[in-house]
């Protein structure tokens, strides 16, 4: 279990996130929501053992991560940055493959090519494994760094009964709505598949289709946590997001999100054809 | 666990890429055969068919004057230029490579952080102050001075950047690139101005400095680089991995597990010293560190794994080449061996570039 405990930030005399306690279990993915500056971001690199946290700590299995060395740490959490620009000619595959070549790791080329191939595979990309990175659509160059993550988590030797955790930040925001859910599925199967998996996502109804646990944050603070159906209430994400929002039943009785103005448009709309 | 269980035909990682034990046997060999050539060539006209009669002549076993002059020339001329020439091109190559990597720019080079410019400013003032007020003080140093200056000077640059870039007990990249291109440039008008105010004959004495030469080249200067050779042949194979990971960002390669400050900083110390070390023999020498990197990158891939090593065998080949080119173009005089590698290196440079476009590289 990956664990922040009253975690606050500081940055000169802003607070970037304040006495934000929460847990990511194995075997559950729980998405961060929350309006832009919220300290979604903040929170992950706090928990990923990026960010110092000013007061408070996050521990791993019980064990406070400053004390966990990084190339242990790297054993068992991987982390997918909002974004990632490489300055040199990297092929698909070599990306994936450093997620691999992690010192401690003692995976040799052949052990880590291998490994990187099946990562590219559950993200739908392994024909393009020798392609350079640069020539691929934002989307496609997203999906490969989530295999980078899954192939670190894959290799890393450890002992049963250790946490892997998977932190996503934002993995959907450049992708079409084909390969949200492609890759939310993928992620999905991660957490299924028993790692604990953090997700920071900005779509509501993406939040509500794929997590188990949903954290609403405002301001650098949590304001709400629960099941998708608990949290993604009107009054709750209408004062958080500062507009108003309805939530509206979809036809297989899942919970959509909208504001309220295209919500009544719609409806108008529908009533009018 | 879906990832885990499917075979693999095959474990060649990129099928257009060389792999790394060809690109190395390859690079060694060539190395072998500039450095003969080397020995064998120079305004003299001595070959290597000499080389038995100065080796003779060394162990004590011949001692006419035919043989002397042999061993004068190959032994004590060629052999000590010649290791110093691979010494001072695998050192500019290599921290080449490692700022660029430290940095995640290709244009990043050893000149950038302002060590070069720094090491040079210490040389520059020791040529021009060497006869005047300070040459009390430089005098018992001797023939050490300059290149004692030079590696003093680089030093002293790379820490005045980590006190400024390090004040939060990490290092910002960013501050330490712009810090060394200010400091850079503030070595560079303090040397300017020296210039200016010296004589003839020291403004002789500044350009080949400037330009870089190897004329000076002794046995002496040879085991004054020595251990620097060895630290950093002993260094770089613990910096790849990391350097590796540090091309997909800093907050990454933590992700993936690297010590980023025990990097930055090993990096930082290996690159000051190294190309302190090489200033100190050979003067400025540029572009070595940015071009070298980048053939090899074009020639294997950005792995620093292969980048590393590799650029450091292609240096020493380069500024070989270089170097006996400076000496026989228009001998019994000399050029400045910047001049050399500017000349043949820029076209080769454009034409990669032309020819690949930018590589990814935007």
């Amino acid at each position: 279990m990956l664990e922040a405990q009253h975690v606050t930030v500081r940055r000169g005399t802003k607070v970037l996130l304040a006495d934000a306690s929460l847990a990511i279990v194995p075997g559950k993915l729980t998405a961060i929501i929350g309006p832009n500056g919220a300290g979604k971001s903040t929170l992950l690199r706090v928990m990923a053992g990026e960010l110092r946290p000013s007061e408070g700590a996050v521990s791993l299995d019980g064990r406070d991560i400053r004390d966990i060395p990084v190339a242990r740490l790297a054993t068992r959490r991987s982390v997918v940055a909002q974004s990632t620009n490489l300055s040199f000619p990297f092929t698909v595959l070599e990306v994936v493959m450093l997620g691999a070549i992690v010192p401690g790791f003692g995976v040799k080329d052949p052990e880590a090519a291998a490994a990187a191939r099946d990562a590219l595979a559950a993200v739908g990309l392994r024909t393009l494994e020798n392609r350079m990175l640069h020539e691929l659509s934002g989307g496609e160059r997203q999906r490969v760094h989530i295999a980078r993550a899954l192939c670190q988590l894959h290799t890393a030797p450890r002992r049963p009964g250790e946490t892997a955790a998977l932190l996503l930040d934002e993995p959907t925001a450049s992708l079409d709505l084909k390969h949200q859910d492609g890759v939310l599925t993928v992620v999905k199967e991660q957490s299924q598949s028993g790692r604990a998996v953090m997700l920071v996502i900005h779509d509501l109804n993406l939040a509500a289709a794929f997590a188990d646990e949903v954290v609403l944050m405002a301001d650098g603070r949590i304001v709400g946590r629960g099941t998708p159906d608990e949290v993604l209430n009107d009054d709750l994400l209408s004062h958080t997001f500062g507009c108003r929002l309805r939530i509206v039943a979809s036809g297989d009785g899942r919970r959509l999100v909208l504001p309220a103005a295209i919500a009544r448009r719609a409806r108008t709309g529908a009533a009018a054809g | 666990m879906t990832i885990a269980d499917s075979k693999l035909k095959s474990a060649t990682v990129t099928p257009s890429r060389p792999s790394r034990s060809s690109v190395f046997i390859a690079l060694t060999a060539l190395l072998f055969f500039v450095a003969l050539l080397s020995l064998a060539i120079g305004p003299t006209g001595i070959s290597l068919h000499a080389l038995p009669r100065a080796l003779a002549a060394y162990l004590g076993y011949a001692s006419d004057s035919a043989a002397e002059r042999d061993r004068l020339v190959l032994i004590d001329l060629r052999l000590p230029r010649t290791l110093l020439a691979a010494f001072v091109g695998a050192a500019l190559a290599t921290s080449g490579a490692m700022m660029q990597g430290l940095f995640r720019n290709p244009l990043a080079d050893p000149g950038l952080i302002g060590v070069s410019s720094g090491a040079a400013l210490a040389a520059i003032a020791t040529i021009v102050l060497g006869h005047g007020i300070a040459a009390s003080l430089i005098w018992p140093l001797g023939i050490y001075a300059l290149p004692l200056a030079a590696f003093v000077g680089g030093l002293i640059t790379t820490l005045i950047l980590v006190a400024i870039a390090g004040r939060h007990g990490q290092l910002a990249v960013g501050t330490l690139l712009l810090a060394g291109i200010a400091v850079g440039a503030l070595a560079g008008s303090i040397s300017g101005f020296i210039a200016y105010a010296s004589d003839d004959r020291e403004l002789r004495d500044l350009t080949l400095w400037s330009m870089g030469s190897l004329s000076g080249a002794s046995w002496q200067k040879v085991f004054a680089v020595t251990p620097f050779a060895l630290a950093i042949g002993l260094i770089i194979p613990r910096l790849t991995r990391g350097l590796n990971g540090f091309l997909l960002g800093e907050a990454e390669a933590l992700h993936l597990g690297i010590d980023t400050e025990q990097i930055k900083r090993l990096t930082i110390a290996t690159t000051a010293a190294a190309v302190g070390a090489a200033v100190a023999v050979a003067g400025v020498i540029g572009f070595v560190g940015l071009v070298v990197p980048h053939v090899m990158r074009l020639i294997s891939g950005p792995d620093n794994r292969i980048v590393l090593p590799g650029s450091a065998l292609l240096g020493a080949i380069l500024v070989m080449v270089a170097d006996m080119i400076a000496r026989m173009a228009v001998r019994p005089a000399e050029l400045p061996i910047g001049i050399v590698l500017a000349l043949i290196g820029a076209p080769v440079f454009l034409h990669l570039v032309l020819r690949r476009g930018m590589g990814g590289w935007e």
